[in-house]
């Protein structure tokens, strides 16, 4: 069973984005996170950088494999979580209390697009089939 | 196998050298030729060791690998063949072995005529019209075709042509070679029986299409039926196909690729033409292309003339890919081996891989699952064990065979079979060697079954045990240098 | 009946019947009639070993064994009789890329060695296992800093060998890199031509050294203008002479990157011969091929396996650092060897040695009257004279008495003869080679 927590929002890709003071932080889910394997490496966006909704922003990789991270939303990189160059099995164990990344969005309605967390948790379960 | 387990740094003591260079009198010195800025002020890693600790330290190092005379090696997709003790001697011949590349070509008519009788032999049993041999291997041929084929579309003034087509069951080095040399890979989908889904193909057509890479048979070892049909769609809208010769060894002497439609194609001399594959490399990848694509091969190209062996250069080449002309050693042994072979036998070769091959197909059904029922072509996919109950996987079945001796088949290839173990025997390898390697892999499907844990902590009698590589890769130590950084 | 194959015709018949066909050819009949083929111009019958043996003389004695001052990337350098046996035992020879490490040891061994090696010499922090050939991994270097910097636009200098320069160019076109040349000046590049070159955005410059003229050149200056500038510095660089000279690391370049055939390989007609490439930590990420790394096994011993595979095609493909996979390892194992048994005392002879014969040699050519320096800058053991004398009937007198002269550097002018002298080289051989120039002007 994967964890899906309530007060944020998903991508179809996996990851979540959580709206605070206006900026977004973005991450993996609980799902993502034990679907990739022990993470061994994080690829970080620069700080500055901007992505397009949907755009790849990184990489998670594990030992046999390797996934872009899409960007949940439009947005410019403010910060990027730096304990994830060290221990980046901290998504394993624990991909919510881990940001990757901290955007200043471009537009606060593209979060309307994202999947709640019970179409995500139905989303997770098709997949699964 | 071996216990053995040093490195050589840890073998060095001051005072110790491993040769002996002649007495040089000439009254020159070092710091009197280079000012000291341009000198090397630091220390080297490089060690002071006798001559036979140097040597047994390689021996004892070699005595913890597995070769292709350590026993059977049906690594899927490889084409593990036996190499040829000949093709050695011939290649250890110091005039072959010693020669400068630029000495002058009067000088080396030996060496080029072994490169354009190798070229006028793999021309012959593929149905192309010229080879280069500079591509180093199966991928740099892969991106010297795609190469010749941008430029063939740009010497026609169509520079719209910006995506090639790959079918999903492709090698991983298709698209990354597309990708190297600024092509789209557009992935294709494949029918249950791993062939290229033709419906699926056609929604991609289009004039933005530079061409499609395949190979054939594809890589779950299954011919494609319908291959003139793809290779006319694709010339149809002015595309050019590519033939990826990695499962040459199902076909060798029996279908020419360009036959099939193909107009570019790689061979992989260390797979189909027995020359080595050296722990890695150095292998060959030579280039073979259609008459009107010869202008575009790599600069210079080997022609004879009147006066002998010559290089020549064309202005619509797509320059060089290489600094000389390509792996020369490991040419000359496919030579030798082609020689060998001659017409009397070229064209069993693929039919006993593929007799093998179905006789480990048929043998293994009851026990590995077979995702597609059709006779197979020279290797053979299964999609792990049919009884997965106790949860031993592909892996765990590889980890265990490597406990009786053998060297486990390829695993988790192609991506679009679950649990993938692809067997390739090739076509050296006799029955009771097979019936040995049926009735392992069967006792492993039964121990799955009756001791699973066994299964899952193999391998158990090899000179190291499962080994963490999610240590290996959260803190990389990648040389001697760092190798304190452990613990 | 062949040696190559076992099947006899009881064998054959056994795993027909298991498969359930009656001959192989039903084993081809997905394949249609029209494609079948059973002619093969181009081949003779088969040769047993014995006719095998007379062929390959012939062809043999049709290359003939010159004493060698020719280098221009290709060295004529000592290869020590251990190398060979042991290279060619079949654990090493015929294994596979050690993807089932547990029986690969061997092999992961020799790369971690080799990895050490090359760092060690280079000053870098990280190498790989290796590339193809010193041109091509020059090439990977350069697609390596366009895609850490993001500028598609790299500057090489004019004294990189011209082979490299066009190896590089070629993978550029497709990549729609602009490549720009440095010029030099007085064999060395030109340092104001530089200083304008880097005010346009670049990723990287491409020096060599020492250089394809034989000159080793002073690269403080390029590397405060480059490093100032934003871009990478990649050092093109012959490894054996790394025993003696400053290293890239000591220059503060951020690639090497070079040929390792000058470790000990044979000259083998140019291939195979080893390319490698090392970087700094900060780049390892964007390095492409394999990489071994040190771990434990489940019981705790030492072990050496592939690692940070995420980044090779068989798990990246179109988004992998380079699409390389089978590189030149035993290539890799042989210059391992190599380095080994020459130890620190060795390869600095080897360096000395080739010094001391070279510019005795250039003495000796210059004393001859027919010969002129072309550059005024210091170089190791190769070096470039000018000559007026017919280069082709030079060329000619040369090989009748046994040697393989310069390199024509026609390219650059038609007079330009780039000339070599390695450790393998005697004094009695320099003062023939020498002597010949004279007979019948």
């Amino acid at each position: 069973m994967h964890k899906v927590l309530e007060n944020l929002r998903y991508s179809k890709s996996h990851e979540w984005a959580n709206l605070k003071d206006g900026t977004i932080s973005v991450g993996i889910s609980d799902y993502a996170s034990h679907h990739i394997g022990d993470v061994v490496f994080v690829d970080l966006p620069e700080v500055g950088r901007h992505f397009n909704q949907g755009e790849v922003f990184g990489a998670v990789e594990s030992v046999k494999a390797a996934a872009d991270l899409y960007s949940p939303v439009s947005g410019t990189v403010m910060a990027v979580n730096e304990v994830l160059l060290d221990t980046p099995e901290a998504l394993n164990e624990d991909a919510y209390a881990n940001w990757i990344m901290v955007l200043k969005p471009d537009n606060l309605t593209e979060l309307d697009i994202l999947l709640s967390p019970k179409a995500y948790q139905d989303h997770c379960a098709k997949e699964q089939e | 196998m071996n216990e053995y387990n040093r490195l050589i740094f840890e073998l060095s003591k001051p005072g110790r050298c491993g040769v002996s260079l002649p007495d040089n009198d000439l009254p020159y010195e070092m710091d009197h030729i280079l000012p000291s800025n341009l000198l090397r002020q630091s220390n080297t890693l490089l060690p002071e060791v006798a001559e036979l600790d140097v040597v047994r330290h390689y021996t004892n190092l070699s005595q913890k690998n597995f070769g292709v005379e350590s026993g059977f090696y049906p690594l899927g997709s490889c084409t593990m063949k036996y190499n040829p003790k000949i093709n050695e001697e011939v290649v250890a011949n110091k005039a072959f072995q010693s020669i400068h590349p630029l000495v002058c070509v009067e000088h080396a008519q030996g060496l080029m005529q072994v490169y354009y009788e190798t070229n006028r032999m793999l021309s012959s049993l593929t149905g192309m019209d010229e080879f280069t041999f500079q591509p180093f291997a199966g991928a740099h041929g892969e991106l010297t075709g795609l190469m010749i084929m941008r430029d063939y579309h740009h010497s026609r003034n169509d520079h719209k042509r910006t995506k090639v087509l790959v079918p999903d069951s492709a090698h991983g080095t298709n698209p990354a070679s597309a990708a190297v040399v600024g092509l789209e890979a557009i992935d294709i989908k494949s029918n249950p029986d791993g062939t290229v889904n033709i419906d699926d193909l056609k929604t991609h057509l289009s004039d933005e299409i530079a061409g499609i890479m395949l190979t054939n048979p594809n890589t779950l070892g299954m011919f494609e039926k319908d291959i003139l049909v793809i290779t006319k769609l694709i010339h149809d809208v002015g595309g050019l196909c590519y033939y990826d010769g990695a499962n040459l060894n199902a076909i060798l002497g029996i279908v020419r690729p360009f036959d099939m439609g193909f107009d570019i194609m790689h061979i992989n001399l260390h797979k189909t033409f027995s020359t080595p594959h050296g722990g890695g490399g150095p292998g060959s990848g030579p280039v073979g292309v259609r008459e009107d694509l010869i202008p575009f091969l790599p600069n210079p190209r080997i022609v004879r003339t009147d006066q002998g062996y010559r290089f020549e250069e064309s202005d619509l080449s797509i320059g060089r890919v290489a600094r000389y002309y390509g792996n020369f050693q490991v040419v000359i042994r496919a030579y030798v081996y082609l020689k060998t072979l001659g017409k009397s036998h070229v064209s069993d070769v693929a039919r006993y891989a593929v007799l093998n091959a179905n006789y480990i197909k048929e043998s293994l059904k009851k026990e590995y699952l077979l995702p597609i029922e059709n006779a197979c072509k020279h290797e053979v996919v299964f999609s792990g064990l049919v009884d997965k109950t106790t949860g031993v996987t592909t892996l765990d079945v590889a980890k265990r065979l490597l406990d009786f001796g053998y060297h486990p088949p390829t695993i988790y290839f192609p991506l679009i079979i679950k649990e993938a173990l692809m067997i390739e025997p090739t076509e050296m390898e006799s029955l009771e060697t097979m019936d040995s390697f049926i009735s392992i892999m069967k006792q492993i499907a039964q121990e799955a079954i009756s001791n699973p844990e066994l299964v899952k902590t193999a391998p158990h009698h090899t000179p190291v045990r499962r080994i963490d590589e999610v240590l290996a890769a959260r803190k990389p130590i990648l040389r001697y240098q760092d190798h304190s950084k452990h613990d | 009946m062949f040696k190559y194959f076992p099947h006899t015709e009881s064998d054959i018949q056994k795993m027909l019947d298991t498969i359930g066909v009656k001959e192989i050819d039903e084993l081809f009949l997905d394949i249609p009639r029209a494609l079948l083929q059973d002619r093969w111009p181009d081949l003779e019958n088969s040769l047993s070993e014995i006719e095998l043996r007379q062929r390959m003389e012939k062809i043999a004695a049709k290359n003939k064994r010159l004493i060698c001052f020719a280098g221009a990337g290709t060295y004529d350098h000592y290869v020590p009789s251990i190398i060979a046996p042991l290279v060619s035992r079949q654990e090493f020879l015929t294994s596979y890329t050690p993807y089932q490490p547990e029986i690969a040891q061997g092999t992961l061994t020799y790369i971690f060695e080799y990895q050490s090696y090359m760092t060690s010499l280079t000053g870098m922090d990280v190498s790989n296992a290796s590339m193809y050939d010193g041109a091509t991994a020059t090439a990977e270097a350069c697609l390596m800093a366009v895609q850490d910097k993001r500028v598609p636009r790299i500057l090489l200098a004019e004294t990189l060998d011209p082979a490299v320069r066009e190896v590089v160019q070629t993978y550029a076109k497709y990549r729609n890199i602009d490549i720009s040349i440095v010029p030099m000046n007085d064999g060395i590049t030109d340092r104001n031509a530089l200083q304008e070159m880097v005010q346009q955005p670049f990723s990287a410059f491409v020096t060599q050294t020492p250089n394809f003229f034989g000159i080793v050149e002073d690269h403080s200056e390029y590397e405060q203008l480059i490093h100032a500038n934003q871009g990478l510095l990649i050092m093109n660089v012959d490894p054996s002479t790394l025993a003696v000279l400053k290293s890239p690391g000591e220059w503060n370049a951020d690639i090497a990157c070079g040929d390792a055939q000058s470790l000990g390989i044979p000259m083998h007609f140019g291939g195979p011969h080893l390319g490698f490439l090392c970087a700094k930590e900060k780049l390892l990420r964007k390095m492409p091929g394999r990489i071994a790394g040190m771990s434990k096994d489940v019981d705790g011993k030492r072990a050496y396996v592939l690692t940070l595979q995420a980044r090779e095609q068989h798990i990246r493909r179109d988004k992998a650092n380079s699409n390389i996979c089978s590189n030149q390892s035993l290539m890799a194992l042989w210059v391992t060897i190599y380095l080994s048994i020459m130890g620190k005392r060795g390869l600095q002879q080897v360096q000395e040695s080739s010094m001391k014969n070279a510019h005795y040699l250039y003495e000796q050519l210059i004393a001859s009257g027919h010969f002129k320096p072309v550059f005024s800058n210091p170089f190791l053991f190769e070096f470039v004279l000018q000559t007026d004398l017919d280069i082709k009937d030079l060329q000619k007198r040369w090989m009748e008495a046994g040697f393989q002269g310069p390199v024509s550097l026609s390219g650059f002018d038609p007079r330009w003869l780039l000339f070599c002298a390695t450790e393998q080289r005697t004094k009695a051989e320099i003062d023939a080679f020498v002597k010949a120039v004279e007979v019948a002007k």
